[in-house]
């Protein structure tokens, strides 16, 4: 692996990390702040402002910023894969924060996710080698 | 209602990601994390259309998703939503002309297994 590929792999995974853990921590806050219904359009508007439904939206803009520098270098079929190992933090947040039970069906799950990430993650480089675009930043 | 819903999350998930990669990828890797060059990043990306673009149909995708949450289990709306990772695997390889190899297919159905798995 030479300096360069070392350099990215480092700075991917950094962002994978970010990415996932606002992602989870966003989707929990949000679910937890969020009323039985919500009705009129305006509703839909004012339950931003319930504080945990808010915390919620602040994590989700981290998520949405860290997730476009991310795709500003790596490829969309792998940050698809390698971020969805989001889903077994959740299944593990529910475990250890909600005391909720992970049936061997979601172990099962787990298990395929983990092989999928992995497969994904050790088996390619982040990105893909594309002609270098002519123009700078901006366009 | 819901499988409206869960059609409008899907389509406006699938074309908000795709059209944000797409506008990363045009904008060039991000390598400055100094504050002022941020801020000079995100001025740029504001006027991205392809970023414009991909927040407003994330907007979309963010309160069809609230709307179904209301009157759906989080069990029921993250699997049915997964199959979004299909669709983009396929816009990434034809659309963004990414180079999707057979461990990326293989992590992709591996990954959208799993979460029908962990959430049905």
């Amino acid at each position: 692996m030479t300096h360069e590929q070392a350099r990215l792999r480092l700075k991917t995974w950094i962002f994978a990390v970010v990415v996932v853990f606002s992602n989870v921590f966003g989707n929990f806050f949000l679910k937890r702040g969020m009323p039985p219904a919500l009705g009129t359009p305006l509703e839909y508007f004012t339950v931003l402002f319930h504080p945990w439904v808010a915390l919620g939206v602040v994590l989700l803009i981290v998520w949405l910023l860290s997730r476009m520098v991310l795709l500003s270098w790596a490829d969309l079929s792998y940050v698809l894969p390698v971020t969805a190992v989001g889903y077994v933090l959740v299944a593990v947040v529910g475990k250890v924060l909600l005391n909720e039970q992970i049936t061997m069906k979601r172990w099962a799950g787990i298990g395929l996710i983990v092989a999928g990430v992995a497969l994904v993650s050790g088996g390619s480089a982040p990105q893909t080698a594309h002609p270098k675009p002519q123009a700078g930043p901006g366009q | 209602m819901r499988w409206l819903l869960i059609g409008i999350i899907v389509a406006a998930t699938t074309a908000g990601e795709v059209l944000q990669a797409a506008g990363m990828r045009r904008h060039g890797e991000i390598r400055d994390f100094r504050p002022g060059a941020i801020r000079r990043a995100l001025a740029v990306l504001v006027r991205n259309r392809f970023v414009i673009a991909a927040v407003a149909a994330m907007a979309v995708s963010f309160f069809a998703y609230l709307g179904l949450l209301t009157i759906a289990d989080l069990s029921f709306a993250v699997p049915a939503t997964a199959i979004t990772y299909v669709f983009e695997t396929v816009l990434a390889k034809y659309v963004l002309k990414e180079h999707v190899n057979w461990l990326r297919w293989a992590g992709a159905w591996l990954v959208i297994c799993g979460v029908a798995l962990v959430s049905l």
